[in-house]
């Protein structure tokens, strides 16, 4: 068995389905050996696309997602993938080809310090200088990826060690690890001054981020608030957390949030942040958050707590058990008249648009299309005027909203919706982007065809850079600078290029029936819908 | 404020540049950094002296423990710690001012290591304050070069100690 074998069953080992990459020759002793494995590869069109297409695949399964790429710049080119990852905490193995290990450091042929160049964006990297320690390795990287704070992990392999013979192969059970223990049970004196807090508040409420989702503890999270009848706000990577409907949730906070959401949380007593990180774009002024309130902060990773605002009471711990721990403790919690307040609030404060009937409405349209779309469907919206349309609009039933709040990489929503559809085939997946996003990732189009892998895709066009346009709007009075997207392509044409179905839309009228004809059947899609190029989120 | 952070770290290749990355993406300060083996080969010990508000101080420690090359981090105030610095100083002399930097030396407790007839090395191993001090009162008279391993410091002994 050769260095390479072992790696493919690693893989094996830990249950991976696919493998999303790029092969060069550095890599190539790897994706020789996989071809005797029942892991599909898929051939992405470029590096950074590998890893968020396994980025939405690990996070609609919850298992950590799988790339493979070469060394030089196919591994300098998954940095932005690795990066997005990292800022939204998914669990991802990335595996890189390297040069001949005795030719490290000597500038050879497409040699990268990858581990060095991906440092600040890893959870941790490894870089293999004996194929013994491979078992060991993967087994790490694996349960590194996807425990405690997730994250991706790198794994640097040279050509030599992937072509070294590997005496036995064993792969281990278990993890020991010296430095790396992460805490999941929360602390049970903070758990009781939590509680004891909160059958004092009155105005209570809880700020959801995506470290519920990762947590897997929606359920958890819901059963709590409809329990003691705690509204629920969330961040842009909490989206999903609860249904949009759901009586006790109040919406996306945040600059781009609703302002009810807003202002619920910076009218409450006691704010409960689980698994959000208080980043500027969902808190722009930490202080408001902490005036007159108190604080509590939950957090996989004690990191983050305090590290933007300094809470009352912090909570070291994963989210389900934590809120398992909450349901334990039985106590009273009254605080109707609040609810009272904050759906008044929801009812009165909802944004007012003005569209133009000459163009389509994305507001309206992303609202009709995920009442249509199906109950456990899995949305995916890219970054720009889209998103922000997308997180304000999209109504959530029980499926998923996947985006990339944290990095905000724009033509992560094409790849990550392809993984999302791989990880379960028969559900339905929308990518939503826009003019801009889609040309990010439009090879990917290729990618969709050759392995039969049907995304539907919304293009919201506007012709422009619509979010920059719109800071440049309000910033620089209309003084547009590099935002003209005029040179892209006839979308119609390209998606016959790529033997694709072909919709386009230019106003309301009809929205319903072709959103209707655009979600029917298991095949892809690309729908144009044509927007007023000086709609503003705002 | 200032902190110094006695950090056990796995004794593998990088592991330095892991720390020292750390401190730079965060904006950290770093005073002196001084690294060496332990009585366990596998294992390092970084003594790392920084300075910054509460909150600061506060992520440094967290930001180090969430490293997984670290093993141990210990934060302690100067008074505190036990703290030496070591600092070899090549000084240029001559025949009018040879006995006044030996009468500085056996006052500051620092050695003459080396001499020509136009240089000597003077070492000093003493607490940073007194390192300075020693600079500065050579200061008038030619340092040629000068090497500092930085602090070291171990936390003062306590009864409550293994």
């Amino acid at each position: 068995m050769l260095g390479a074998d072992a790696m493919v069953k690693c893989l094996e080992e830990e249950g991976v389905n696919y493998v999303f990459g790029y092969p060069g020759v550095a890599i190539c002793p790897f994706y020789n050996s996989i071809l005797s494995s029942h892991i599909n590869t898929i051939l992405i069109r470029t590096e950074q696309n590998a890893a968020h297409a396994a980025s939405g695949l690990a996070r609609v399964t919850g298992r950590v997602g799988v790339c493979a790429v070469t060394s030089g710049p196919g591994a300098t080119n998954v940095i932005t993938g690795i990066a997005t990852a990292f800022a939204d905490s998914i669990p991802l193995v990335c595996i890189t080809g390297q040069v001949n290990s005795a030719l490290l450091g000597s500038d050879v042929f497409q040699e990268a310090d990858i581990t060095g160049a991906v440092e600040s964006f890893v959870k941790y990297s490894y870089l293999i200088k004996d194929a013994e320690e491979i078992p060991r390795i993967f087994k790490e990287a694996f349960y590194i990826a996807n425990s405690g704070r997730k994250g991706p992990v790198l794994i640097d392999v040279p050509i030599d060690v992937q072509n070294t013979s590997v005496s036995k192969f064993k792969y281990p059970q278990e993890v020991s690890m010296r430095t790396y223990k992460p805490t999941i049970k929360g602390h049970s004196v903070q758990i009781k001054k939590v509680v004891k807090e909160l059958s004092k508040a009155k105005r209570p409420i809880i700020c959801a981020g995506g470290g519920v989702l990762l947590s897997d503890a929606e359920k958890e999270l819901r059963a709590f608030a409809e329990k003691y009848r705690v509204p629920v706000v969330s961040t842009m990577m909490g989206i999903g957390v609860m249904p949009t409907q759901h009586p006790m949730y109040y919406g996306m906070v945040g600059n781009n949030g609703h302002p009810y959401a807003n202002r619920a949380m910076n009218e409450s007593d006691l704010l409960i942040m689980v698994g959000a990180r208080v980043a500027d774009r969902a808190v722009s002024q930490p202080d408001l958050i902490t005036e007159n309130k108190i604080l509590v902060h939950i957090d996989v990773d004690p990191a983050e707590i305090g590290k933007n605002v300094g809470p009352t009471i912090p909570l070291v711990g994963d989210a389900k058990h934590i809120i398992a721990d909450f349901m334990e403790e039985d106590f009273d919690c009254e605080h109707e008249e609040w609810i009272t307040i904050l759906n008044g609030y929801r009812d009165t404060m909802g944004r007012v648009r003005k569209p133009d009937p000459a163009y389509v409405d994305p507001a309206e349209f992303i609202r009709m299309l995920s009442e249509a779309m199906d109950d456990d469907a899995v949305y995916v919206a890219d970054v720009g005027q889209n998103q922000i349309w997308s997180c304000n609009y999209h109504i959530v039933k029980n499926g998923r909203f996947l985006t990339t709040g944290g990095m905000g990489t724009m033509g992560y929503s094409i790849p990550a919706a392809m993984g999302a559809k791989l990880a379960d085939k028969d559900r339905q997946v929308v990518a939503v982007c826009g003019d801009g996003s889609f040309q990010m990732s439009m090879m990917e189009l290729a990618t969709m065809r050759q392995f039969n892998i049907p995304v539907k895709i919304i293009v919201i066009r506007n012709n422009y850079l619509g979010m920059v346009r719109e800071y440049q709007h309000y910033t620089y009075k209309d003084n547009y600078s590099v935002v003209d997207l005029s040179g892209s392509p006839d979308l119609e044409k390209l998606a016959s290029a790529y033997d694709m179905k072909f919709m386009r839309l230019c106003t309301m009228q009809g929205a319903q029936e072709t959103i209707g004809e655009f979600l029917s059947g298991n095949e892809s899609v690309l729908l144009e819908c044509i927007i007023d190029p000086m709609d503003l989120v705002k | 404020m200032k902190k110094i952070y006695s950090v056990l770290v796995e004794n593998r290749s990088g592991v330095l540049c892991k720390v020292a990355g750390l401190f730079s993406r965060r904006c950290f300060n770093i005073d002196s950094l001084a690294v060496g083996e332990t009585d366990d080969p596998s294992t390092s010990c970084m003594t790392i002296v920084s300075s910054g508000d509460q909150r600061t101080i506060e992520q440094i420690e967290k930001q180090l423990n969430k490293k997984l090359d670290v093993i141990k981090v210990k934060t302690f105030d100067e008074s505190a710690s036990i703290s030496r610095e070591l600092m070899l100083m090549k000084v240029k002399y001559n025949k009018g001012n040879r006995r006044e930097i030996m009468e500085i030396c056996d006052v500051m407790k620092a050695q003459i290591v080396d001499m020509s007839r136009k240089t000597m090395i003077i070492q000093i191993c003493d607490v940073p304050e007194k390192i300075k001090l020693l600079m500065d009162m050579m200061q008038s008279i030619s340092i040629v070069e000068v090497a500092r391993t930085g602090t070291l410091a171990l936390q003062k002994c306590l009864e409550t100690d293994v």
